[in-house]
């Protein structure tokens, strides 16, 4: 004989009287009484298909629409590795073909605007989409009117970010390709907090590692706005220093507010310096649709607070986010979004359901960097929800202070593992 | 309606079935073990050089975390992860891996 939770709920009153007594959810939802339930997750990227996917795993009743107005997904991570020339475009882009068969109905359309009373979402398209409960996972919006000149020298081609990665990847390798031995590569690093906390560097890296093959009396400039090297400076450091010595010119506290495309310069509080090819990454906010949503909530309207058990937000009911948009001392790494979409796919799946969710998840970040086409490092840490201080950094955690040949190989089977696990 | 036997076989399955409802433990360990999947693979299968964890012993499974957590098995970054966990979530992680396939 086999019961399913639904069926021992039927037949056991007082045990199931009991069960749900301590199940009193903080949120307004209930168990829909008739119907699916439905979510709709916006954003088909590290969080949103992970979560999507999840819900469907966890809660095979509920109904899930994923919107996304992409073709495919291309992932950041990896994204500095195709700069390098070390993978191409190929590698770091995936289908979405997949997603259909775990039941998720995916829409290929623009968010453009969110009823957080009615709970009705409108797209670009013109649908009106009900749900039950809404998940955002889209990334950052990166904000390019903070720099002056920065949209000009862009529409030019002059300057770009390649912080999502897609067309400005492809162009940024161009242009790198391009570049004359003895040229100069002008990075920058925004000021935490970022999307990718290690990602500059890694880039450093990696250029350095293209340049010296193939044009080795070029040189990079890096622009931080930052005090200092914002993750994983050990790692960086020893990787400048033993396979890019005097390569990397290395600039703290010198955050662009302007850039020239026609003169080709970077200006900073402390310097004015020229490039070959411009690479300035303006700081960045919750993506767009978290507006639409008003869930850019902290005290600088940027970025989304949730309640971490469940990451719903924590103003607007039956709104989650997901990822680099919300505001903790998770990273902001794509990694991290995964398990942000885990957590909130197994809390979304017990609201529905009118069960109380973990009240003490547990995630855990693991992030490799390239230092050469042929070396990586890493950083491990789990953390453990306190309901009083938020994601609590266990012991025993943290970051590698050299490369080695294996982290290489396993930061190209992580990326092809969580792609799986995200989109297969 | 349900005669004695059929009460008496519901309150064993009762006492069975609350730790799998109680949401929160069960959860709890499905949502960790989903999290591992990120680097070993959908479902624990991996699809790169990372070791897949489906279907492995309960056993093994806690002695490698345990080993993990002393630094006596060597490793890359396991041995920054396993220490992060509690003996009851390693037992509980290793029981579900069992699972499956």
């Amino acid at each position: 004989m086999t019961l399913n939770r639904r069926d021992f709920l039927k037949v056991s009153g007082a045990g199931a009287a009991i069960t749900l007594t301590g199940c009193s959810s903080q949120s307004s939802s209930k168990p829909a009484a008739k119907g699916k339930p439905h979510v709709v997750v916006v954003g088909a990227g590290f969080g949103g298909a992970t979560c999507a996917k999840y819900i469907r795993h966890w809660g095979p009743n509920i109904d899930v629409t994923l919107i996304e107005p992409n073709d495919k997904f291309v992932s950041c991570p990896l994204s500095n590795w195709v700069l390098a020339g070390i993978k191409d475009m190929n590698f770091i882009t995936r289908g979405y073909d997949n997603l259909p068969k775990h039941g998720i109905k995916m829409v290929k359309d623009y968010v453009t605007g969110i009823d957080t009373d009615k709970r009705v979402v409108k797209t670009k398209g013109g649908a009106s989409i009900s749900y039950d409960r809404l998940v955002l996972a889209p990334g950052v919006e990166i904000l390019t009117n903070t720099v002056k000149g920065y949209d000009a020298a862009e529409a030019a081609g002059k300057v770009v970010h390649a912080w999502k990665a897609g067309p400005q990847t492809v162009q940024l390798r161009k242009q790198l390709e391009a570049m004359p031995d003895g040229g100069v590569f002008v990075m920058s690093v925004p000021t935490a907090p970022y999307r990718c906390p290690p990602g500059p560097y890694e880039r450093a890296c990696l250029v350095a590692q293209y340049f010296k093959l193939a044009k080795p009396k070029s040189k990079i400039i890096l622009l931080d706005g930052n005090a200092d090297i914002a993750s994983k400076k050990a790692l960086f450091t020893w990787a400048w220093n033993t396979f890019y010595p005097g390569m990397i010119d290395y600039r703290p506290n010198n955050a662009p507010f302007a850039v020239d495309g026609n003169a080709m310069t970077v200006s900073t509080e402390f310097d004015q310096v020229k490039g070959d090819v411009l690479n300035v990454v303006p700081k960045q906010r919750a993506g767009e649709v978290c507006e639409l949503a008003g869930v850019r909530n902290d005290s600088n309207k940027a970025w989304c607070t949730v309640n971490f058990a469940t990451f719903e937000s924590t103003t607007v009911p039956n709104v989650h986010i997901l990822g680099d948009s919300v505001l903790s001392n998770l990273p902001k790494s794509g990694h991290m979004a995964t398990n942000h979409a885990k957590v909130a796919a197994a809390a979304i799946v017990e609201l529905l359901a009118g069960r109380q969710p973990d009240p003490m998840p547990v995630v855990a970040n693991t992030c490799y960097s390239a230092t050469s086409d042929s070396t990586a490092g890493f950083v491990g840490d789990v953390f453990r929800l306190d309901p009083e201080k938020g994601y609590v950094k266990q012991a025993g955690g943290g970051a590698t202070s050299q490369g080695a040949e294996i982290n290489f190989t396993y930061a190209e089977s992580w990326a092809e593992n969580i792609w799986a696990d995200m989109l297969s | 309606m349900y005669n004695k036997k059929t009460t008496l076989a519901l309150a064993g399955f009762v006492g069975l079935a609350l730790s799998g409802i109680a949401g929160a433990a069960d959860m709890h360990t499905q949502v960790i073990a989903a999290t591992c999947m990120s680097c070993h693979g959908p479902g624990g299968n991996s699809v790169g050089a990372a070791p897949g964890i489906a279907g492995i012993s309960q056993d093994r499974f806690v002695k490698a975390m345990q080993d993990y957590k002393t630094g006596k098995r060597p490793g890359t970054v396991m041995l920054k992860l396993a220490g992060g966990y509690t003996d009851a979530e390693i037992e509980a992680m290793g029981a579900y891996f069992a699972t499956l396939k």
